[in-house]
């Protein structure tokens, strides 16, 4: 669809005018706090209003990219601004803007000191985020999602728990190494075809020997953001101190950087080193699944145990994802999202009780029913759509992860299934620990029931949760010719291969 | 051959005469404070005048002197940006040599002396005028790192420099004269037009003391022992200076020599630079890490920023240079920015400069913290702040030269340097503050460290008004002119 504003450029700078009255704010302490609170929440709702007037006018049937925005930047170098959504980043555009709201929502009363900085952050963490996704040039894309982490460093050490420190620069150091060899595939890249256009760069043929060097560079990066195991170990650390909100986004969204990536570059730039590696990357996801699924298992803290279930989940994203079938990939897309609205949940919702209680053990709770028996619903909601229970968006995607994963090999399919298994063996677990028996602690007896806030932010998340399990065809629709777009990329190679 | 053409040498004239002049004013001014604030300002404007002759005269290569000077697009960008580095620091200076007790007329002699020595240095187009200019711009600055006399550490420091200093351009004259006793001429472009045949052996060796001394001056490694000690011991208003000016001198002396004279035969250089570059980065940013002082850091700083500078030149070729070029104004630019806050950091009246001073600095100054973030993010080359790009494109330059290996020791060692510029974050950021840093109240200081952090900021609007600039100067990097 053609049209003459440059809708995708007032959306994702739309968060920095926020940031404008965030710093005029003046008065007292407590007006500030007030103010900063309130701006954010408006400006992110508006965004995200207006992130939902480009998904009503996205075209679901063009397979290339649309609202594109171009601009002359440094034409000497081939780099240009170039932005554009399509099937593949449409949806994640649409789950930043919902879930910041929400996580600004979400910390509402959590975070008390240094307000008015906090939602800074959180303004340019969102730009960052919705720029990543709508990027159309190399460079571009490299300075939004580079961008990240200082927003995110600064969320985690300043606001973070105990550890803070360990686990704000573990965060950065790690993401950083892994992003600066991508840097220099990306200069390669940019020397050799003479441009960063991402669309120009899908089109262009790299020689399948240079493009194994390229790939690897690109899965450093993507493999710390996603996180594949054994690169995860960040992940735990920055989970456990980041705060609620920061949590939500970090598993809601920046997880999911690396999955689009790979989606966005290394299988339509890099098919043949693709195909090549799958096997290596089918090892990985399969270790990751098992291994984190085990070790989520014997974790005591709650929300240690939903941080590694992540990576045991995102392992179905990657397996998805490189089966390279119009279910894998469809499936991998669909748990991303389905993920990133039920960990931010799960996440929220160990927030919750850790605002009443302020410990994260398991041990600490038991019989939460009793005394917030809403709570407890939407809990398990959340709970059994990570689990994958049919009826909630979860299924949908671990479902069509595993249908791709069959057409691959049998044996692949096998070992990720059970990690549906070990799956519902720690959520469950969890959820009995946490939420059943009998209430004996006094301060668990006197836990106040949700506000109407927390209501507000678990409802949405519950509706789209259950509509995208009922409906999935409504999120399947919007990415189908997308993916054909990638396939159509990735098939002659894999022809080519197989006839030799 | 005329030999009296002064047109493309008129700014350093000029600043040669203004220096004799205000030595009078030194000397006939009475009351030392006063002729101080008067020698300042007088300063300034001749700094000011000899940046505006730089950019009227040079708008195509030209000789003088008998074919030893030149000036080109090239050389006029690199002195404009010693003069701007070198206006600054004199701007900022006053109340720094004031709490110093150094503030006396000679400074800003000295200051002037060296810039014109770099000047010099930028435009020679022979080895005597190259050595002479080395010798005009370090000797002045021997003299302002001891300027505190009575204290300890900055004799030392004053000794130390001068001593390594004194080496240092022993190695290069020895070097210059090897390269005169093989090529048979100290003119640029005649040793270039007698290489083309190939290198000697002694010129080979020539070229390699050369260089030594030359990485000496911008303190690369192998040769940066000097570098922390200065630093640390001299006033930190001189440290600012030794940390922006000198090193974009020599370092464009670097590049005159290698892509000029040396030019026929990058083999001989390339190889030394690429060793020179990898130990810089790495020294810089692993000797970086245990540092407690603010000065020391930013030393080490200084030696990995070398040493990523060198990766652009190591390419050996248009865009490599062009890079170097971008990156050193973002050096500039950012250098400036921290040592004016540096500077700035005082304790009931007292300058501190450990990186422990900083702590709660998010709280007790929000602004200047946030410069401060700007900075540190911007050194450790994250986007989109300015010194990412300079890192793009010398990394750029490297990857299309075919040294992609180089390229990935570089931003290994940068994600290394990362750790120590987010602990300067952390510190201000996240640790509890303890006894506030007192009220930074000087206009001064809020101008220049406000528009260097927007500029680095915003960086990515200038970038390509810098980019066609700097394209518009390629055409003339390599000329030699004979």
């Amino acid at each position: 669809m053609e049209t003459t504003w440059p809708v995708l450029t007032i959306l994702t700078f739309l968060p920095m005018i926020g940031v404008v009255f965030l710093m005029l704010v003046r008065g007292d302490e407590e007006i500030v706090i007030r103010n900063a609170r309130n701006v954010a929440l408006w400006v992110s709702g508006f965004t995200f209003i207006m992130s939902l007037f480009v998904w009503w006018n996205f075209d679901p049937n063009i397979s290339g990219y649309q609202f594109e925005d171009r601009g002359e930047w440094l034409a000497r170098d081939g780099i240009s601004y170039h932005m554009g959504v399509d099937g593949i980043s449409m949806p994640f555009v649409v789950l930043t803007t919902f879930l910041t709201p929400l996580a600004i929502l979400a910390s509402w009363k959590s975070i008390t000191h240094r307000v008015r900085e906090y939602m800074i952050a959180f303004m340019v963490l969102e730009t960052l985020m919705i720029g990543t996704f709508c990027a159309l040039d190399l460079v571009l894309f490299y300075l939004f999602f580079e961008a990240v982490l200082i927003p995110m460093f600064l969320i985690i050490g300043i606001w973070g728990g105990k550890q803070r420190v360990y686990a704000s620069f573990k965060f950065f150091l790690y993401t950083l190494a892994g992003s600066v060899l991508m840097l220099v595939a990306m200069l390669y890249m940019a020397g050799e075809a003479g441009t960063t256009n991402i669309p120009q760069l899908q089109a262009y043929a790299f020689d399948p020997s240079v493009q194994t060097w390229l790939f690897l560079a690109f899965f450093a990066s993507f493999a710390v953001k996603v996180p594949m195991w054994p690169v995860h170990t960040w992940l735990p650390n920055a989970h456990v101190e980041a705060p609620t909100a920061g949590s939500m986004i970090l598993a809601g969204i920046l997880l999911k950087m690396g999955g689009y990536g790979f989606l966005r570059f290394s299988l339509p730039i890099f098919p043949d080193a693709s195909l090549y590696f799958a096997p290596m990357i089918f090892a990985l996801s399969v270790v990751a699944v098992i291994y984190t699924s085990l070790v989520a298992l014997a974790q005591s803290d709650m929300k240690k145990m939903i941080a590694y279930s992540s990576v045991a989940h995102m392992g179905f994203v990657t397996v998805g994802i490189f089966t390279m079938t119009e279910q894998g990939i469809a499936g991998a897309m669909f748990q991303m999202i389905s993920h990133g609205l039920v960990s931010a949940a799960l996440f929220f919702a160990v927030g919750v009780v850790y605002d009443r209680l302020h410990t994260r053990e398991i041990d600490a709770y038991g019989g939460v029913a009793d005394s917030m028996p809403r709570y407890a619903v939407f809990f398990m909601l959340m709970m059994l759509a990570s689990v994958g229970l049919p009826g909630t968006s979860g299924f949908i995607g671990e479902f069509l992860v595993l249908v791709g994963a069959w057409q691959a090999s049998s044996l692949l399919a096998f070992l990720t299934a059970t990690g549906l298994v070990l799956g519902a063996t720690y959520m469950l677990w969890l959820y009995r620990r946490v939420v059943f028996g009998r209430a004996e602690k006094k301060e668990v007896i006197e836990m106040p029931p949700l506000e109407r806030r927390e209501i507000l932010i678990f409802m949405p998340l519950s509706v789209l949760v259950l509509w995208y399990g009922i409906f999935p065809g409504s999120l399947l629709d919007l990415m189908q010719p997308a993916i054909t777009g990638i396939l159509e990329q990735v098939e002659p190679v894999a022809l080519a291969m197989g006839a030799q | 051959m005329d030999a009296l053409v002064l047109t493309p040498a008129i700014a350093e004239v000029f600043l040669a005469l203004a220096a004799i002049g205000l030595v009078l004013v030194a000397a006939f001014g009475g009351d030392p404070d006063k002729t101080a604030s008067l020698m300042r300002r007088l300063s300034i404007g001749v700094l000011v005048i000899t940046g505006l002759l730089t950019n009227a005269y040079g708008a195509a290569p030209d000789l003088a002197f008998g074919h030893m000077f030149i000036t080109s697009p090239f050389t006029v960008y690199m002195k404009l940006l010693v003069l701007i580095g070198a206006i600054v620091v004199v701007i900022v200076s006053k109340p720094h040599l004031r709490a110093d007790g150094i503030h006396k007329p000679e400074f800003y002699l000295l200051i002037l002396l060296s810039v014109l020595g770099m000047m010099v240095v930028i435009s020679a187009n022979d080895l005597m005028v190259l050595y002479m200019g080395v010798e005009l711009q370090s000797l002045p600055l021997y003299v302002v790192a001891a300027m505190q006399r009575d204290q300890l550490r900055s004799s030392e420091a004053g000794l130390k420099y001068f001593l390594l200093g004194a080496l240092s351009s022993g190695l290069l004259l020895y070097g210059a004269s090897l390269i005169y006793g093989f090529a048979g001429a100290t003119g640029y472009a005649e040793i270039a037009s007698v290489l083309v045949n190939g290198a000697s052996a002694g010129v080979v060796i020539g070229v390699v003391f050369l260089i030594a001394g030359l990485a000496f001056k911008i303190s690369a490694a192998p040769f940066h022992m000097w570098t922390p000690d200065v630093y640390e011991g001299s006033p930190t208003i001189v440290t600012a200076f030794f940390a922006i000016v000198p090193k974009i001198a020599a370092l464009t002396l670097f590049m005159r020599v290698t892509y000029g004279m040396l030019a026929p035969v990058p083999e001989s250089w390339q190889q030394v630079v690429v060793a020179i570059a990898v130990m810089s980065m790495v020294i810089g940013a692993l000797g970086a890490i245990m540092q407690t002082d603010l000065k020391r850091l930013m030393a080490y700083s200084s030696i990995a920023h070398m040493g990523y500078a060198l990766v652009g030149m190591a390419s050996a070729d248009s865009q490599g240079i062009s890079a170097v070029m971008v990156y050193m104004a973002i050096y500039v630019l950012s250098s400036i920015g921290v040592f004016t806050l540096i500077l700035s950091l005082q304790r009931e009246g007292v300058a501190v400069h450990r990186i422990a001073d900083l702590k709660g600095y998010s709280r007790s100054h929000p602004v200047f913290a946030a410069a401060m973030l700007i900075f540190m993010f911007s050194m450790a080359g994250i986007p989109p702040l300015g010194g990412f790009f300079g890192k793009w494109f010398v990394f750029s330059a490297a990857v299309q030269a075919g040294m992609v290996g180089l390229a990935v020791i570089s931003v290994l060692a940068s994600v290394v340097g990362a750790f120590y510029y987010l602990r300067v974050v952390k510190v201000m950021y996240i640790d509890e503050l303890e006894t506030p840093l007192d009220e930074i109240d000087t206009m001064t200081t809020r101008i220049v460290v406000g528009a260097a952090a927007g500029g680095l900021a915003l960086f990515i609007f200038g970038l390509g008004p810098l980019r066609d600039m700097i394209a518009a100067t390629l055409p003339y990097i390599v000329v030699v002119l004979g």
